[in-house]
């Protein structure tokens, strides 16, 4: 990934990968894959749900390794790729927010529960949003760039922490333990329904990748326009 | 290196003794917070046992951000920072130093605030008071040692006293929770047994979020 | 003594300071001229190991010099047109405060002695807020030579300061100066450089346009070359 606004031919191969991935996967989890006895449609939100929480941690591991690369390094692409990274996770972990009390509500019968992973996402997205504000504050690029990155590693070490504790916190008050399957009464998944979320998770990986390009591809953008002004400023 | 730490903390305790900025306005808020909770909860005998744990960590939280900001905003006063920066040692000798201040200063403000929760809400202590001294040093260490190196990066910003709580809060969450569901056990009468996972919970945390800092601090006081 | 060695400053690409070598000797008053956003904030910065360089190299006193290099930031005193004081403190706990940190020995005898050269003895004991300018720019030279260092770098110092404490900040580098001190400062205010200082240098846009001796250089000479210089590198 270099540092050009132009996107090449690889993208666009990603891009119609993505497409025909997202066509197969709707398939399978609209036609193939049965409906669920007790939840009805409803159930199959479960795919987009998981396949996001994978999306929105995996994205902030990446912002935890441009961090790290850029307070090494100070190559601005690693800033471009994890602000494009944060930003992408932000809409992954709200997908999982969302989806998550849509399905609640369902099959628990409660808008929100205080069920260990999820509780975490929404400490995540509250990471995230820090993130952002950092981002959003009035500093200079350089600072702007070096502060996050030290917040992004610090934010990333936390999470596996916020976990743990919310999962023992969690124990203590809800005995009931959610398990594993599609209705989280510890049912096992259904063969065509492994593969189905795993092709799920795959296609918004994909996905993922496909919007982080045009994301640093934005980024380099905005960040040359910004240099064309400050040469424009001290020119006059 | 040792006397510029001391030098360090020297300087922040007299600043306060002179200003009591911190405490005073820490002292008030939490004493604001008693005040707000008295009004806001029906507050039974039942309902105080299980609610009063957390809202002395609540208490704790909130005043400890006035702290946190005031440290640092005291810093860019002059731009001494920069003359801190320029003091012959390492440079996260600044963040011990002002660590240790900031936990100096928590400290005196929760001697008053804890014993002023059961006088104002008559409640009669009566589990073990060596263990919840133990549970509130253990968080207030974790929580002031992160607080104060996300306050340093904060104080880079005009808008550090807004982005603080934002940055510092979801990163404490571990260290509230553990906090909170100890103290409820202690204000039950139970053992160490009970609350250990939840102190290891936060000694591991207070060493992640000692050591973390003491590495990243040199980039936050880049200049 | 100061050397630069070939240094380098970009910021996100752009390049602040052009490769510039130079060296300092011992005793010698150094002063550099430029107009805004020639780089000389960035050049100070750097030489008082502020900022790392993008490349090249420092050496202080025969030792090479980064950021990092915490024992050589003694050898060093930096007054800036910040005080770096600590406003509701007097300065004795001031200077206290530095004397401690950089282990002075002596501390008391040192404190009385810096506080009787920059003349502010008889305050010690206030707050320095109820200072003026003038003494808080003052008592921030005392904060500076409290650790004896070999080199004193200035920023600008005679910003918002009026003709009695520009005279007195003058006498005072002079004496600096006569001590073999080195000394290093930037400023806009070319007429003090020149009576103060024995070398001129003037960056324009990151690069060094002039470098010589200022003995024998009159004032208005000065100012002929000087406008030349920086009005060619806006055309």
């Amino acid at each position: 990934m270099n540092q050009n606004y132009l996107l090449g031919k690889r993208h666009n191969i990603l891009g119609w990968t993505t497409f025909f991935l997202v066509c197969i996967s709707l398939y399978m989890i609209f036609i193939v894959t049965p409906t669920d006895v007790r939840l009805g449609i409803v159930q199959k939100i479960f795919y987009f749900h998981v396949a996001s929480a994978w999306n929105a941690f995996f994205a902030f591991f990446i912002v935890f390794l441009t961090s790290i690369m850029y307070l090494v390094k100070r190559d601005r692409k690693y800033d471009v790729i994890a602000v494009a990274s944060a930003e992408i996770g932000v809409i992954f972990t709200t997908i999982v927010l969302t989806t998550g009390p849509i399905w609640g509500r369902s099959s628990w019968n409660a808008w929100w529960v205080w069920e260990p992973r999820l509780t975490t996402t929404l400490i995540l997205w509250f990471i995230y949003i820090a993130y952002i504000m950092i981002r959003m504050s009035d500093m200079e690029w350089e600072k702007k760039s070096r502060l996050s990155a030290v917040f992004g590693i610090i934010g990333f070490i936390d999470v596996p922490i916020v976990f743990m504790a919310i999962r023992w916190w969690n124990t203590k008050l809800h005995p009931v333990v959610f398990g594993e399957g599609t209705d989280q009464t510890g049912g096992g998944l259904d063969t065509i329904m492994l593969y189905t979320l795993i092709l799920s998770v795959f296609t918004f990986t994909a996905l993922y990748f496909y919007l982080l390009q045009k994301g640093i591809a934005i980024g380099n953008m905005r960040n040359k326009v910004d240099e064309i002004k400050d040469n424009f400023k001290n020119a006059i | 290196m040792i006397n510029a730490l001391k030098a360090v903390i020297w300087k922040d305790i007299i600043m306060e003794y002179k200003t009591k900025q911190m405490t005073s306005s820490m002292l008030v808020f939490s004493g604001l917070v008693i005040v707000i909770f008295g009004f806001a909860f029906e507050l039974s005998i039942e309902v105080l046992h299980k609610v009063l744990p957390g809202m002395i960590w609540v208490a704790m939280i909130f005043s400890s951000i006035l702290g946190l900001n005031r440290s640092f905003m005291l810093e860019k006063n002059n731009d001494c920072m920069q003359g801190m920066l320029l003091l012959p040692c390492d440079r996260t000798i600044i963040f011990l130093g002002k660590f240790c201040a900031n936990f100096l200063f928590v400290l005196l403000t929760q001697i008053i605030i804890v014993p002023g929760f059961f006088v104002f809400f008559d409640y009669r202590f009566q589990g073990g008071l060596g263990l919840l001294v133990l549970i509130l040093l253990v968080g207030t260490i974790g929580f002031i040692a992160i607080g104060t190196f996300l306050a340093a990066l904060a104080s880079n910003s005009r808008m550090s006293d807004m982005l603080l709580p934002i940055i510092l809060f979801p990163i404490t969450v571990p260290l509230i929770i553990a906090g909170v569901q100890s103290t409820s056990l202690i204000f039950q009468g139970q053992g160490f047994d009970a609350i250990s996972q939840w102190f290891y919970l936060m000694l591991v945390f207070d060493v992640i979020f000692l050591v973390i800092p003491y590495m990243l601090f040199d980039y936050v006081m880049e200049v | 003594m100061l050397v630069a060695e070939q240094l380098e400053k970009s910021i996100g690409g752009k390049r602040i300071i052009h490769p510039i070598s130079f060296k300092v000797t011992r005793g010698e008053f150094v002063t550099v001229l430029g107009p805004n956003g020639a780089g000389k904030s960035t050049l100070f910065k750097l030489l008082s190991l502020a900022t790392q360089p993008s490349k090249g190299k420092i050496f202080i006193n025969g030792s090479k010099a980064t950021t990092l290099s915490s024992n050589l930031r003694k050898e060093i005193g930096v007054i800036s047109h910040h005080t770096f004081l600590y406003d509701n403190l007097s300065a004795l706990e001031n200077l206290k405060f530095y004397g401690q940190a950089y282990q002075v020995c002596d501390l008391d005898k040192r404190i009385k002695e810096v506080l009787r050269f920059v003349g502010l003895q008889l305050y010690i004991h206030d707050p320095v807020r109820t200072y003026s300018r003038g003494m808080q720019q003052r008592l921030s030279i005392a904060r500076a030579i409290l650790h004896n260092p070999s080199i004193l770098f200035l920023d600008e110092p005679y910003t918002g300061l009026d003709q009695h404490a520009i005279q007195i900040l003058n006498s005072v580098l002079q004496s600096l100066n006569k001590d073999n001190r080195t000394i290093f400062m930037i400023t806009h205010n070319y007429e003090e450089a020149l009576t103060l200082s024995n070398r001129l240098i003037v960056l324009t846009k990151g690069k060094v346009v002039y470098d010589a001796d200022t003995s024998g250089i009159k004032a208005e000479d000065f100012r002929r070359i000087y406008l030349e210089l920086v009005g060619s590198e806006k055309s």
